[in-house]
Parts: structure tokens; C-alpha cells; sequence
């Protein structure tokens, strides 16, 4: 019997395969995708919580609704990001982006 | 078994196989289709937890919006080889302290999550539509509401502005 346990197991699972992308990858374009897989697995939680600890609340919709606005303007203003970026530097390649570093 | 396990079970492979697609491609084109793919398998989730509105906001931003957005941007800054495009870090012992730490936060995440007793609710309801979202978001959360428009208008104006550039005088 699938219960609230497993949709949470299910979600730290994506957590882990997006927070690897975003610490072993070299493409800027993909640490941002695999940004977008950690919200996904964050918001399944609010929405299994939703379902089985407060059902009829609208809680947890509402706060996956929120997560979802603020992951479209992330992804909107990181992907402008490295086109600025890539203006300047021809590359995407997360070891050139060491302007901060001395 | 009942048919909601199975489908359950389904739609969680997919999802994840999508997402270990998503992190091991090599050609970054490849990446976004199983991106795409893994929005699709959490919209079902959705539509499978009775939340169908939420699901149908992840498939029309996420899998529609975010997906073409990150497509134009690949097609904008790519410039070598489209099997080279997605490669791992050079150095190995980041890659190793990556998945280390990874597996150590999922692994520990899924014990914690199994042994402990969720205050589960007796009562089951279905799909309620989109009622109770309007109740709330124009009840109780109205102030986040209006700030949440006025983040997205600030991040339309900061991607325009960040990806036109600062001309040269």
C-alpha cells in the first residue's frame, strides 16, 4: 500500500539526482536544470502533505503554487544571467566564471 | 496492489529515470527532453495526490514555459560539439565528494522520512478543485499573492535587462 512515506521517499530521491547535477556538472545551462529538478522535489512534498496530514486545506497547493512562481522567475533572470555571461566570457563552462575569485 | 500503487510505481520510475537522464546525458539538447519528461512524470503525481490544478500549472509552466525558455537559451550559447556540451567536472574528486554528499543526504532523508510517525489524518477528501487555492490565496495569503506578481514583474525587467546587455559608449 502506497502511503505518505513513499511520496517522500520518491522526492528525497529526485532531491539527491538534482542536488548531484549541481554539484558535479560543468554546464552552467545544466546546474540550473538540475536546480529545477530539487523544487520539483520539494514541491511533491508539500502537495503528499497536503494530501495526508491536512487534507481539504488547501495548504499545501497554495505553497507549491508559490514555489512554482518563484522557480519561473529564478530560471528567467539565471538563464539571462549566462547569456550575459557568455557575452563576455564564450563559454558557459562553470570553471571560467572566476571573476570573483583571487 | 492496488491500480494507484501501480501507477504510482510507474509514474516514480519514469520520473526518476528522466531525472538520472537529466544529470548523465552528455549532449545537453538530450538533457532538456528528459527534463521535459521529468516535469511530466511530477504533473502526474500531481494529478495522482488530487491536486489537478497544481498539476496543470506544472505542466503549462514548467514543461511548457521553463522547458522552451532553457531550450532558446541552449541554442544561444552553444558552440562546440553537441556531445561535449553536457560533460561531468575535470576533477574526479569533486565528482566523488558530489555524489557522496547526495547519497548521504537522500539515504539519510529516506531513513529519517520511514522511521518516523506522520500525524496522518483520519479523514480523506477528493480533488477539491480550485476552490479552497481561491480561498486562500485570495484569503489568509493575499499580501504573499501580490508580492509574488510584483517578483515576476521584477524578473521579467531583470532577464530583459541582464540578457540586452550594457552597450559600449
Amino acid at each position: 500500500m502506497i502511503g505518505l512515506a513513499h511520496y517522500l521517499i520518491f522526492a528525497s530521491l529526485l532531491f539527491g539526482i538534482g542536488m548531484f547535477g549541481v554539484l558535479s556538472k560543468r554546464n552552467a545551462i545544466a546546474v540550473l536544470m538540475s536546480v529545477e529538478l530539487m523544487l520539483n522535489a520539494v514541491n511533491i512534498n508539500f502537495v503528499a502533505i497536503e494530501k495526508f496530514v491536512t487534507p481539504g486545506t488547501g495548504l499545501g497547493h497554495t505553497i507549491a503554487l508559490f514555489v512554482i512562481v518563484v522557480a519561473a522567475a529564478e530560471v528567467a533572470v539565471g538563464l539571462a544571467l549566462i547569456i550575459s555571461i557568455y557575452r563576455h566570457k564564450k563559454s558557459v563552462n562553470l570553471n571560467d566564471f572566476n571573476l570573483l575569485k583571487w | 496492489m492496488s491500480l494507484n500503487d501501480i501507477v504510482f510505481i510507474a509514474l516514480a520510475g519514469i520520473t526518476l529515470l528522466a531525472a538520472l537522464g537529466v544529470v548523465l546525458s552528455r549532449n545537453i539538447i538530450h538533457s532538456a527532453l528528459f527534463l521535459v519528461l521529468t516535469f511530466l512524470g511530477v504533473a502526474g503525481i500531481y494529478f495522482q495526490l488530487n491536486a489537478g490544478f497544481v498539476g496543470l500549472v506544472q505542466i503549462m509552466v514548467y514543461a511548457g514555459a521553463i522547458s522552451v525558455l532553457i531550450i532558446f537559451a541552449i541554442m544561444l550559447v552553444m558552440d562546440v560539439e553537441p556531445d561535449q556540451t553536457n560533460l561531468f567536472n575535470q576533477s574526479t574528486p569533486t565528482i566523488m565528494a558530489g555524489g557522496y554528499v547526495s547519497v548521504l543526504l537522500a539515504a539519510g532523508l529516506a531513513g529519517a522520512i520511514w522511521f518516523t510517525k506522520w500525524p496522518l489524518s483520519a479523514v480523506q477528501v477528493g480533488d477539491q478543485g480550485v476552490e479552497k487555492l481561491a480561498g486562500m490565496l485570495l484569503g489568509p495569503y493575499v499580501v504573499s499573492f501580490e508580492v509574488a506578481a510584483i517578483l515576476l514583474l521584477v524578473a521579467v525587467f531583470g532577464a530583459i535587462l541582464l540578457a540586452k546587455g550594457v552597450e559600449d559608449k
